[in-house]
């Protein structure tokens, strides 16, 4: 009786498998020939023509400090602004890395995203970020010129979102722990066994690109000329210094409240970061201090961006036209600590922000090595090679975190 | 008679039948359902950008799996986290339960209990960062091992499995507890009249009980530890288990395929395991 019963439940199971082969089996069919060889493709989405009344709701997607509502610090505040201008009810979800807000925007819960380079066009691939009319932006115009219609906010000509502001990712280390003060990446590098045990890293497979970006500089052979383009052997050079890198790492921070819980417990003395951390853990009393080194830096640039399903569109255009308005992003500039995106936010911003973030100095802003995804037709114009994509920098990651 | 006698027959299997439809139905659809297509999707792959699957049938991720190395490592260490956890659960839990069920009053015993489960009302995540504080640098640890000449473990494998042993004990000590409270004290009583030592008498006649009940324990706290990813995230420093990598497929590579695939692991070191305690018999003495 009892042989016959967990016979019948196998069958069942077996019968529910192969039904489910079956089904995806024919869909499958339908996938593959719709797929496209060789160049990126955006899928055809329509964009808004003309915008109508607010919707009295919005559900922003955003870096930690990028939708302030006056509850961190009550000085601190951009949303109510907009709400109070707009009527659109604003709720803010933050996020911690690129992946995440891919992840968490796929679901479709989110009206607006910023979201940085290497996760923009993961996002128009996906058909869940829809193109920008920008002519309905009336801020655009005042937006930097070199920051519109580049490779991670346009395909084509074609804007998917506006641009928010840049900045570089930062060293950070502890004053104290930390001696002489470093001035290039050798701490987290060459030099971690002087602190093992205590350095921190980004937990993302993108920042690969930083020990790229270091092998660049140090290791002139390996050939590489952009962090984001690598070919098997690179990756595998990066790979392999990121692991001796790992000998040392006391752990990887992907949380920011984590890293500076790390950096003020002394856990952590030395790795990489942002500027809004550092300000924050200073806040705290925390003996740190970070610098861009010379050698430069891997950074972002973000692009605010609609969801193409979002039932709040008039809301959502809202938002895009008051974050990049002078004085919401000369505050959030000055929060988070980057450059930002709109020319006239300097006049807004305390003496000499703009200076020290070299807003619109186009030379500076590209000599940032922005967060770009990483896919197989290289970035650096190579065609002999195939260079490797984020699903293998995804496993590489994995690897070196052994 | 016998037609008044088949008339509620039927009915009562009607009834059974509607008791236990829904449940069952439940349990195949999502439960077996979800394990198969788990199954099937891992033998599918992603993208470039990992937005669309693309449905061939392919055991690639499963070949990478099995020949990159770094997969065997993760695996191994979750295995002897898992085992470690469950070694340590058992040793904390057996005299705690030993004393609960046959030398604490009916009244104190009540209030073990209690004491046992409260422990659970609260948030997991609140009792994984309450070690986080623990074990960071000057923290409690650190303060308590210095007269000693030690310092804290820090953020680790150790931190990590001794963090998963104290949010999985109430599932250890509560089986055993349970287990022992059926071994009747006259027993006890018998086996120390026949000159049996305190040591032979725990050996001979509590152990054989307990051990059901021990395995019962053992599958929430090795099963629990298997599945983890949280912990090891906040208190684990660096390393990482196999929840992780399913974690970071998914999430970060957006590839569900090979977190499917990853995930195949711990179902089947499971059913392993299940298929191990049937062996003992361990399973029929519940």
């Amino acid at each position: 009786m009892r042989t016959t019963r967990s016979l019948v439940g196998v069958m069942a199971v077996l019968a529910l498998t192969a039904a489910c082969g079956t089904t995806s089996g024919s869909g499958g069919d339908g996938g593959s020939a719709s797929e496209e060889q060789g160049g990126f493709v955006a899928p055809d989405l329509p964009m808004a023509e003309e915008l109508g009344d607010y919707e009295g709701e919005l559900s922003v997607l955003a870096w930690p400090g990028y939708a302030e509502d006056g509850s961190t610090d009550k000085s601190v505040d951009w949303v109510t602004p907009f709400e109070e201008e707009t009527g659109c009810d604003v709720t803010v979800k933050y996020f911690g890395t690129s992946d995440e807000a891919v992840t968490l925007m796929q679901s479709g819960e989110y009206d607006v995203v910023s979201a940085s380079g290497d996760a923009s066009l993961r996002l128009i691939a996906s058909a869940d970020a829809e193109p920008v009319n920008t002519d309905l932006i009336e801020n655009y115009a005042d937006v930097w010129p070199f920051l519109k219609d580049r490779d991670w906010n346009s395909v084509d000509g074609q804007m998917y979102g506006v641009p928010h502001g840049y900045g570089a990712n930062l060293l950070m280390y502890n004053t104290k722990e930390v001696t002489p003060a470093p001035t290039d990446w050798s701490p987290v590098f060459d030099g971690a066994s002087d602190y093992s045990g205590n350095v921190t890293a980004y937990d993302s497979p993108i920042y690969i690109a930083d020990a790229a970006l270091y092998l660049m500089n140090t290791q002139p052979d390996l050939g590489i000329e952009h962090p984001y383009a690598l070919d098997a052997d690179q990756l595998a050079a990066a790979v392999d210094l990121l692991k001796q890198q790992r000998e040392h790492v006391g752990e990887y921070w992907s949380d920011y409240l984590k890293e500076i819980q790390a950096f003020t417990t002394g856990d952590s003395v030395v790795g990489t970061t942002w500027q809004v951390i550092v300000n924050l853990a200073q806040a705290d009393k925390v003996p740190v201090e970070a610098i861009l080194p010379e050698t430069g830096s891997t950074g972002w640039s973000d692009t605010w961006m609609v969801n193409a399903n979002t039932e709040h569109r008039n809301c959502a255009y809202g938002w895009l036209n008051h974050i990049i308005s002078p004085e919401a992003n000369a505050a959030v500039a000055e929060w988070f600590g980057e450059a930002p995106a709109n020319s006239k936010a300097c006049d807004l911003t305390s003496k000499g922000f703009c200076e020290s973030y070299h807003a619109g100095d186009e030379a500076y802003a590209e000599g940032i090595w922005y967060w770009t995804t990483p896919i197989s037709d290289c970035l650096d114009g190579r065609t002999d090679v195939e260079c490797t994509t984020y699903q293998d920098w995804t496993r590489a990651w994995t690897e070196v975190k052994g | 008679m016998s037609a008044a006698g088949t008339a509620p027959g039927r009915r009562s299997r009607w009834q059974l039948g509607l008791l236990l439809g829904p449940p069952m139905a439940w349990l195949v659809v999502v439960y077996l359902g979800s394990l198969a297509a788990l199954f099937v999707t891992s033998l599918w792959t992603a993208d470039e950008f990992g937005g669309t699957i693309s449905r061939t049938w392919t055991l690639d991720n499963f070949r990478d799996l099995f020949t990159l190395e770094v997969y065997r490592t993760i695996t191994v260490r979750t295995i002897l986290v898992a085992v470690a956890v469950t070694v340590i659960d058992a040793v904390v839990a057996l005299p705690v339960a030993l004393f609960m069920a046959k030398v604490a009053s009916p009244r104190a015993q009540r209030l073990l209990v209690i004491a046992v489960l409260t422990p659970l009302w609260a948030s997991y995540l609140v009792k994984a960062y309450a070690w986080r504080g623990m074990f960071s640098n000057g923290g409690p640890v650190d303060w308590l091992l210095a007269p000693l000449g030690l310092d804290t473990p820090g953020y680790g494998l150790t931190a990590t499995v001794i963090t998963l042993a104290y949010l999985w004990l109430p599932y250890m000590i509560l089986p055993m507890y349970a287990g022992l409270e059926r071994l009747p004290g006259s027993l006890l009583e018998a086996s120390a009249d026949l000159g049996a030592t305190g040591w032979t008498t725990l050996r001979r006649v509590v152990l054989p009980v307990l051990f059901p009940a021990a395995v019962a324990g053992s599958i929430f706290t090795f099963s629990l530890t298997l599945g983890d990813y949280i912990a090891v995230k906040i208190v684990g420093g660096a390393n990482q288990m196999l929840g992780n990598v399913v974690y970071d497929s998914f999430l970060t590579g957006n590839n569900m395929p090979f977190a499917a695939a990853v995930s195949t692991i711990p179902v089947v070191i499971m059913l392993a395991y299940l298929t191990g305690v049937r062996r003992t018999g361990a399973l029929e003495n519940l």
